[in-house]
């Protein structure tokens, strides 16, 4: 019978966000115990179950002591921390994120498959952006339908790449990357390949139900039918930090 | 406030399908309490030719998308205390604006050219000149209350005009989203 494997040694520290009294594994990031606290922090790229990203920059957070505001994703706790997590100068600066994400890509909430369903559309809404002060870009960009099952817009694309992550760290196939800079940047599948020539897909959809908009989506669905399952990816991550 | 203590209201119909002057009118029986508290003093709704020098609240609805559009949401501008800008067209653009990813030329061709078989012309007597680019009403001009959504519900119109008429400015987001 095989000896019990020692158990690493983590603590436990206390902090506090938004004054409440919390504690939490030393080994967590700010969003995970948040969220067990029920204290919301808004968030596009950090998905339960995928690696870190810190790209949308949504989550930030205030920390007594620095000026600096740091991503509640990407930062772990410490003993006797003092977070805020809504102050009114967070609120702009998650109101001007959102308003450039619209801003850049052409994300037409009222014709778009995913309207009701969409993370980027509930976001505006919770962080009161009802209009987009910068200038629209009306850039135009591809759809990518060659792939039998889903469809990729990149109209209507964030760049959260959880697509990626997700192909890669749960499917294990890595067909997502990403290319270009600034605003010729770009989600891929194989090497700049169209997605239905691809021979490492899988079609398995995972990153079509990760997609946050109605970027990825699947083919013959209509304005606001296309609904989203995030259950499985907890559920699979689980399982592979328990082996 | 007018002079018989109701509110003015005056709407205008821009670049846009009519579909947020129907959810104003979906308001159903609730018209006919808002008939007690404003007055509708220009709008396609009514018969009015001229807008009053001064009213209280102007509604747009659509996008900036002509000459006469311009016209219009500057007017509205001048003689209205307070702008509305009502639906996704007037907020964002929305479904008029996809057209701003192609040049005006391409834009006209298509339209007038490419799909037509009897005698291809350009439009240009009694129609107002496109603009280059399609804007979102505050584009051009300043716009107090933003009432997103496509269209915005009856309820979400509902609960703005009675906030104003009670002397509130209302918080649209929490009835009503882009595309909504």
């Amino acid at each position: 019978m095989p000896l019990p494997a020692p158990q690493p040694q983590v603590r436990v520290v206390t902090l506090k966000i938004d004054g409440q009294d919390v504690s939490a594994r030393e080994d967590e990031t700010i969003i995970e115990v948040a969220r067990e606290n029920r204290v919301p922090i808004p968030s596009l790229c950090y998905l339960e179950g995928l690696s870190v990203w810190g790209a949308c920059r949504l989550c930030v957070v205030e920390i007594a002591g620095t000026d600096r505001l740091l991503a509640a994703c990407s930062t772990r706790v410490t003993e006797g921390m003092q977070v805020i997590t809504n102050s009114e100068r967070l609120q702009r600066y998650r109101r001007t994120i959102v308003e450039l994400l619209f801003a850049e890509r052409n994300h037409v909430c009222s014709v778009c498959v995913s309207n009701g369903h969409c993370e980027l559309q509930t976001l505006a809404q919770r962080c009161g952006v009802d209009h987009v002060k910068v200038p629209y870009r009306h850039a135009r960009y591809e759809v990518d339908s060659s792939h039998d099952l889903f469809r990729l817009d990149h109209n209507r694309c964030v760049l959260c790449t959880r697509c990626v992550r997700v192909c890669d760290e749960i499917e294990g196939a890595h067909t997502w990357d990403v290319m270009g800079r600034g605003t010729d940047c770009r989600v891929i599948t194989d090497l700049a390949r169209p997605w239905g020539d691809s021979g490492s897909c899988t079609s398995c959809g995972k990153c079509v139900q990760v997609c946050p908009t109605g970027a990825l989506v699947r083919h013959g669905t209509s304005v606001g039918e296309m609904t989203k399952d995030l259950k499985f990816l907890p559920y699979l991550s689980r399982r592979r930090h328990g082996q | 406030m007018s002079a018989n203590d109701r509110v003015s209201v005056a709407t205008a119909w821009l670049d846009g399908c009519s579909g947020c002057h129907m959810s104003f009118l979906d308001m159903d029986e609730r018209l006919i309490a808002l008939a007690d508290k404003i007055d509708i003093v220009y709008s396609p709704l009514v018969d009015a030719k001229e807008l009053p020098e001064q009213v209280d609240v102007g509604i747009i609805e659509g996008s900036v998308s002509s000459e006469e559009d311009l016209h219009k949401a500057q007017l509205l501008r001048k003689h209205c205390r307070l702008l509305i800008s009502l639906g996704d067209c007037a907020v964002n653009g929305n479904v008029p604006a996809m057209r701003n990813q192609f040049k005006l030329d391409a834009v006209f061709d298509r339209a007038y050219r490419e799909n037509v078989s009897f005698q291809p012309q350009r439009p240009t007597q009694g129609v107002p000149a496109l603009l280059e680019r399609v804007r979102p009403v505050h584009g051009v001009v300043a716009v107090d209350v933003f009432v997103p959504g496509c269209p915005p519900s009856a309820d979400a119109i509902w609960y703005v005009l009675s906030e104003l008429i009670e002397g509130r400015i209302p918080d649209p987001s929490q009835v009503t989203k882009f595309g909504a």
